[in-house]
This record gives structure tokens, C-alpha cells and sequence, in this order.
């Protein structure tokens, strides 16, 4: 059964006023237990009105989210156990923090889900340790650390709840390379050892290209298409009139492709691009 | 849901009204204001009603606006005609009961305030509704300018005042959005007692002040490094200029005073005869 499904949703911001707006038309989804599924879209394409939904953050303004199989809104008093099985990071969740230390912040979520002193205290630790968060920085103010660390911190708030499925808006945005690289592979990380369904959100293919199991492509509030990677850089150059660039091995495969080389598989990765491209020059060799 | 209270009401136009400047409107709302109390009896108030109509209809701002700025002060209006009715103790006898008394004098006077107090909120709401917050604030200053030569530091309390209406709505968006992440962690804000929803709030405030603050530092760096020194010599972008219609909607309101005045004259002459 899928962890997350919806049928025909829809929202509107504004409804009524001057500034009415569809961020989210139509949309039909279903995400299966354990995936790790890449969103991406332009800027404004409705990714981030898309994912609150999931955890019963916005109300549909038509159609309908399903949780486990439970329709969300049918019982308001059960968003809040929703929330608890949906996590959703928010973009540049360090805005969030506000608690004294590290450890205090990352225990707020667990506090709210009415768990044991020593239940929260293993899961700050575990999470801690999963994010790269050391005992010393946990005891510190969140105001003392740097962009990349205090980002990891508020990740950490979220994973520490245990959610079934973790979402991640634009995890990674604003962060100097060494940072992004990081912070993805530790969600990477975080979805191999857990085996949660995870999301992550962005609005760059070489964020999610490596990974993922399926991509979802959203455009101007619909979804463009909701497949895997390979099928979904095969459309690159539709992909690319909509503004989103495909990896660049990506790119120099597909041009390859055109000056007649025979390149049979999709490239999203350098690994695989030079794997390729040594057994081409293994066999090139051994023909002479 | 925070975003439901509209602080700067604006509703963005191109009608006349839209486009007169923003001291002239400033001017002809006090005008306004002034011409609702000249009315002294029900007919003059019929041609301020008039007026307000007029307005509105020129201005296509949405009937449903009128409704929401008259909201909040239904309690007022409610309380006034109580008053009213039950307090002016002239006039015909129409009920009596015990000590209390309703008569004509007092229905007339409680729906003459009802309907003063509802022209007024109305009518002076459309200033905010059809001229941005920025223009307000530029007409203000430009109004008050005089008041500098008593060194009162009018562009400096305008300028605060345009940083501060050019905020509020990016701090609202800024506290929907920290509320939205602490909610997905768990932040439970709309259960519990007074204590507990107070303490509710800080995973809220905190974050807000601390962004409040860093928002501000980066704007006074910013003004600073344009060479923000205050408004000895400053010149603006945007001119205001007069135009025709300007004239125009100053005549109108000149010529509905008017009109005031003489069915005014004309209610208590027809009362001496
Ligand atoms: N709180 C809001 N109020 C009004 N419009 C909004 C709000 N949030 C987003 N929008 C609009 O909805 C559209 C989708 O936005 P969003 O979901 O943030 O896109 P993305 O995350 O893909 O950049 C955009 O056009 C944006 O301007
Ligand atoms: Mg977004």
C-alpha cells in the first residue's frame, strides 16, 4: 500500500481577492513505503504547497490526501499524530530553532510526542549521531554555530521524531558546495539506514539525480511527470525548456548520443558516466 | 490564517479614485469627515450617504470590503443606538415599561448615529483602501513638511513609518512560517490553558525577534551603503504631481458640502414656517 497518496488536489491561494493564485493543480500521486523520491520544479512551481499538504500543514482547497490510507481533514483532532508520522523540514530550518542548546531543540519534537525522558535522550543521541552533530555541540547555543552546522541541528529536530516518512524542502539551498554535499549525503545516509520513505525537494537535478527512486517533475502548479530517473532524463530537452537543467554528464551523454556514439543507458551519475566511457576505451583497445 | 487580518488594506485599482494623489485624498477624507458633522438633521446626513455611494461606486472596490471594515465596529455602533434609543426620553411615546421608555426622538436619533457612525468608518476606510501604504505615508510627509521648521523630524517618523508597513506583511509571512515548522514538529498552540498556550508562544517569538533583528541589521547596512543620511536634499523617484482629477474629486466633495449646508438651511426654515 502507498504511504501517501492524493487524488485531484488542488489549492488556491488568495481565493477571492486580487491575488488569487493556483499553487497546486490537480495533482494525482501515490508514493510507495521506503521510497526516496526527488521533487523538483522551478522556482514557484508549487513544490513547497505541494509537501504541506502531506502533513496536514495546508487544507486541500479540492480533493483529498491520504495518509497510511487514512484521508487527512476527515478528523482534525488526528493532524497532530499525522505530523508525527509525516516530517516535514521546512526550507532554511534554522529559522526555527529558539531552544537554549542543541540538545534541547532537537528534543522538542520527541517532547510533544509525550515520550519517555530516556526514549528522548536516546533518540537526540542516535539522530545526533546520525547528522554528525558531536556531544560537545549538542550542549551548545544553536546561535553560536555556523550556517551548515546549525542546519543539521534543525534537520536533526525533525529526524528525531521518527517519522515514517521524512520531506525536505530545499535541504540544501543557500549552503556553500561543501555544505550541500554533505547535507544530502547525510540523508542519503539516513535513508539507507532506516529505510524510511524519504522526500527530498529541490530545485536542481544534480541534487537528486544520485538516489533517488523516482522523480517528480512538478511545472506550474502540475505534475510534469512522476517517474524514474532514467525516464525522466530522457526528456531532457523538455526539461530543459522548462528551466531545469539536467546533470551536466547527463548532457554530454545526450550529445554524445547525437554525434553517434553508441550510448545505449541513461547517465545521471559521473561514477557510471566513466564506467561507460573506460569499457568503450576497453573495447576500442582490443579491437585492433 | 494570520494572513486574513489585511493591516494595509490596499486593493490595488486603476478607478479615478486610485489615481488622485495621495494629499489631495488625505485633504478631502478630513473634507469628508467634516461634512458628516456639518449634517445636522436626517436629510443632509441622506446627501453624505449620497456621497459615500458615489464613491464606492466609482472607486469598484467589492461590497465585501465594506462589510469587513464595518466588523469590528459593530459593538460600537450596537452600544451607541442602545443608548440611544433608551436614553432620549423626548419625542412621542411609542413603548413603556417600567423606568424604560422608547420614543420617537430617540429612534431617530440612535439610526441618525447608526448611520453617521457607518458613513464615517466607510467612507474614511476607502483612503486606505485605494492609495499603497507607501504613497500614504509619502502624502503625510509631504503634508506635515511645514512642520519642520519647528524641527519636528517628520521625514525621519515618515520613514519609520513606511519601514514599518513595508514589514508587517514579511513578518507575517515570516510568523506563518515559523509557526507552520514548529506546528510539523508537534507545537500544539490551540489546546490547553492560558499558561500553556502563553508558553506555546515561544517557540514562535524567539525565532521572530531573532530574524527581526538580523532583518534590520541588513537593512540599515543597506540604507547605509546607498548613503542613507537622512532628508536634507533627498529627492524622490516618484514625483507627486496634481492633475485634473485631483481637481475634480475636490470640487465634487466642495460641491456635496455645499449641498449639506443648504438642505440644512433649507430643514430648519421649513421648521420655523
Ligand atoms: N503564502 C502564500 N500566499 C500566496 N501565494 C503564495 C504563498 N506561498 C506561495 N505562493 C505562490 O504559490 C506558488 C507556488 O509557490 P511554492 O509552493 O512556494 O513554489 P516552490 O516551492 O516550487 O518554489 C508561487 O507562485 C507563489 O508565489
Ligand atoms: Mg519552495
Amino acid at each position: 500500500m502507498s504511504v501517501i497518496k492524493t487524488e485531484n488536489l488542488s489549492f488556491v491561494y488568495g481565493e477571492g481577492t486580487p491575488f488569487r493564485k493556483v499553487a497546486v493543480d490537480n495533482v494525482d500521486l501515490e508514493i510507495g513505503e521506503g521510497e526516496f523520491i526527488g521533487v523538483i520544479g522551478h522556482t514557484g512551481s508549487g513544490k513547497s504547497t505541494l509537501i504541506q499538504h502531506f502533513n496536514g500543514l495546508l487544507k486541500p482547497t479540492s480533493g483529498s490526501v491520504y495518509i497510511d490510507g487514512e484521508r487527512l481533514w476527515d478528523d482534525k483532532a488526528r493532524l497532530r499524530a499525522i505530523r508525527f508520522k509525516v516530517g516535514l523540514v521546512f526550507q532554511y530550518p534554522e529559522y526555527q530553532l529558539f531552544e537554549e542548546t542543541c540538545y534541547k531543540d532537537i528534543a522538542f519534537g520527541p517532547r510533544n510526542m509525550g515520550l519517555s525522558e530516556e526514549e528522548i535522550d536516546k533518540r537526540v543521541r542516535e539522530t545526533a549521531r546520525l547528522i554528525g552533530i558531536s556531544d560537545a555541540m549538542l550542549e551548545k547555543s544553536p546561535f553560536e554555530l555556523s550556517g551548515g552546522q546549525k542546519r543539521r541541528v534543525a534537520i536533526a529536530g525533525v529526524m528525531a521524531m521518527e517519522p515514517k516518512v521524512l520531506i525536505l524542502d530545499e535541504p540544501a539551498s543557500g549552503l556553500d558546495p561543501k555544505g550541500r554535499a554533505k547535507i544530502l549525503g547525510l540523508i542519503r545516509e539516513y535513508h539507507k539506514e532506516k529505510k524510511n520513505t524519504v522526500m527530498l525537494v529541490s530545485h536542481s537535478m544534480e541534487d537528486v539525480a544520485k538516489h533517488c527512486s523516482k522523480i517528480l517533475v512538478m511545472n506550474n502548479a502540475k505534475v510534469f511527470c512522476y517517474d524514474t530517473p532514467v525516464n525522466v532524463f530522457r526528456r531532457a530537452q523538455e526539461l530543459e525548456s522548462m528551466g531545469l537543467a539536467v546533470p551536466q554528464v547527463t548532457r554530454v551523454f545526450n550529445r554524445l548520443r547525437a554525434m553517434g556514439c553508441a550510448v545505449d543507458d541513461e547517465v545521471y551519475t559521473v561514477g557510471f558516466g566513466k564506467e561507460l566511457i573506460m569499457k568503450a576505451l576497453a573495447g576500442r583497445r582490443a579491437e585492433p | 490564517m494570520l494572513k486574513d487580518i489585511t493591516i494595509g488594506q490596499f486593493f490595488p485599482g486603476t478607478s479615478p479614485i486610485h489615481r488622485m494623489d495621495s494629499r489631495v485624498k488625505l485633504l478631502l477624507t478630513i473634507a469628508f469627515i467634516v461634512m458628516l458633522f456639518l449634517a445636522g438633521n436626517i436629510y443632509s446626513l441622506c446627501v453624505g450617504v449620497a456621497f459615500t455611494i458615489l464613491i464606492y461606486v466609482i472607486s469598484r472596490i467589492p461590497f465585501r470590503m465594506i462589510l469587513k471594515s464595518l466588523k469590528p465596529i459593530m459593538p460600537i455602533i450596537i452600544f451607541t443606538s442602545i443608548l440611544n434609543l433608551f436614553f432620549v426620553r423626548s419625542g412621542d411615546v411609542y413603548w413603556e415599561w417600567k423606568f424604560i421608555k422608547i420614543t420617537s426622538e430617540g429612534v431617530n436619533t440612535a439610526v441618525f448615529m447608526s448611520i453617521r457612525i457607518i458613513c464615517l468608518i466607510i467612507g474614511s476606510s476607502l483612503l486606505t483602501y485605494t492609495t499603497s501604504p507607501i504613497d500614504l505615508t509619502d502624502g503625510l510627509e509631504r503634508l506635515l513638511s511645514p512642520l519642520k521648521k519647528i524641527k519636528v523630524p517628520v521625514h525621519e517618523l515618515a520613514m519609520m513609518m513606511t519601514i514599518a508597513l513595508r514589514f508587517i506583511p514579511t513578518l507575517i509571512e515570516e510568523t506563518d512560517k515559523i509557526m507552520s515548522a514548529q506546528k510539523a514538529r508537534g507545537a500544539d498552540m490551540e489546546t490547553g490553558s492560558v499558561f500553556k498556550r502563553a508558553k506555546a508562544l515561544i517557540p514562535i517569538l524567539i525565532p521572530l525577534f531573532v530574524s527581526s533583528f538580523r532583518r534590520a541589521e541588513e537593512l540599515a547596512l543597506a540604507m547605509e551603503c546607498r548613503c542613507y543620511h537622512g532628508g536634507e536634499g533627498r529627492t524622490r523617484m516618484k514625483q507627486l504631481k496634481m492633475h485634473l482629477v485631483d481637481l475634480i474629486g475636490a470640487l465634487v466633495v466642495a460641491a456635496f458640502i455645499a449641498g449639506v449646508v443648504v438642505v440644512n438651511r433649507l430643514v430648519s426654515q421649513g421648521a420655523a414656517v
